[in-house]
């Protein structure tokens, strides 16, 4: 009676509660995707057509509004346009300043509007699927701006003045200062990219594995007496869809402000 | 002796991961509530500096919160198999 729940998914069964078949929990198995079709010699899997969806919205959507832009804007530039200023005078002007920052917007602006729509798919119905589950996305995006800030530090201050950058050097601070070294190398090198990717990953994979166990579940106990709490479960799939929304665009948003803290870090002055 | 049969003798079964999650959250529960505790106590003493708060206040969840989430990861990086 009951299938393998790691190929075939929770409503294409007859599995119900009472009928002696256990829960068909997420797990692991439901990150992992077959291929769909083969393109060039590559096999393209959902979340990776998924990225490449939102590389396409989002550079359609900026393209559409910037493309002949008006002093006096249309509807679509006008939304573009508080889009981008939310982000250069939100994120970037705040924590870089005007003079440095410019360079750097349309990366932040970019990767805001990239994760944004990446984490968008996991509430939007036939993709479901939180690209941003995947490890590699995160790990990826967090390299890049990894690689940034380590090679401007070293840019900025040399090669000596790099690592006094990173290490935290501090005379004034006394007998401590190896032990603050020691940290401080180990915080900037090692533990702060690993938690930028872990911290963006961790949050859509918690969400969707919660979206995972409520609508199986809604599924799962429409049988007898479990009709009533398959309505509970429904309800609590909304609420967590709404929560998602807000999740979604709250992690977008750190994942960049966080990128111009490490940034000002590597371009700040030795006090 | 391993950490399960360790537990599995005296009768404790179950899984370790979740166990792990629920200690892991424990100190991130409390950071938060440290952080917008006191954030609304500056909000209230200083409304007009409510952008400069809230900024900080979603700063300091954010960096708290990522342990939490790593406590909950961390069970799917070990599997027990």
């Amino acid at each position: 009676m009951s299938a393998d729940p790691t190929t075939v998914l929770a409503f294409e069964t007859d599995c119900h509660i009472f009928d002696g078949c256990g829960f068909p929990a997420p797990g692991l198995h439901s990150f992992v995707f077959e291929p769909m079709f083969t393109l060039g010699g590559i096999e393209i899997n959902k979340p990776m057509l998924l990225a490449v969806l939102s590389t396409v919205v989002v550079v359609g959507f900026f393209w559409a509004a910037f493309n002949k832009p008006k002093l006096v804007p249309g509807k679509l530039q006008m939304v573009a346009e508080a889009g981008y200023d939310f982000i250069r005078t939100g994120v970037v002007y705040e924590t870089l300043g005007k003079r440095e920052g410019k360079k750097y917007v349309p990366l932040m602006v970019s990767l805001f509007f990239f994760i944004w729509i990446m984490n968008l798919w996991a509430i939007i119905p036939f993709a479901q699927f939180p690209v941003v589950s995947v490890i590699g996305f995160p790990v990826a995006l967090a390299a890049i701006v990894y690689v940034l800030w380590v090679s401007l530090t070293f840019k900025r201050h040399g090669f000596v003045g790099g690592w006094k950058n990173i290490s935290g050097y501090d005379p004034s601070i006394g007998p401590a200062l190896p032990f603050v070294m020691v940290i401080e190398i180990m915080s900037n090198l090692l533990i702060r990219p690993f938690t930028h990717a872990v911290r963006l990953f961790a949050n859509m994979f918690a969400g969707h594995v919660l979206l995972l166990i409520f609508t199986i579940a809604s599924w799962y106990l429409l049988n007898g007496i479990g009709i009533a709490y398959a309505g509970v479960s429904f309800v609590m799939v909304i609420l967590m869809t709404a929560f998602e929304l807000f999740i979604q665009a709250l992690q977008a948003y750190v994942f960049v402000l966080l990128a111009c803290n490490y940034i000002q870090g590597a371009l700040a002055e030795h006090h | 002796m391993s950490a399960l049969e360790t537990l599995a003798a005296v009768n404790i079964t179950g899984n370790l991961g979740s166990i792990g999650y629920g200690l892991a959250a424990i100190g991130p529960g409390v950071g938060v509530g440290i952080i917008f505790g006191n954030g609304t106590q500056a909000l209230a003493r200083q409304p007009e500096a409510a952008g400069l708060i809230r900024s900080n206040q979603i700063l300091g969840f954010v960096l708290c919160e990522a342990l939490a989430l790593i406590g909950l990861v961390m069970p799917f990086v070990y599997p027990v198999d």
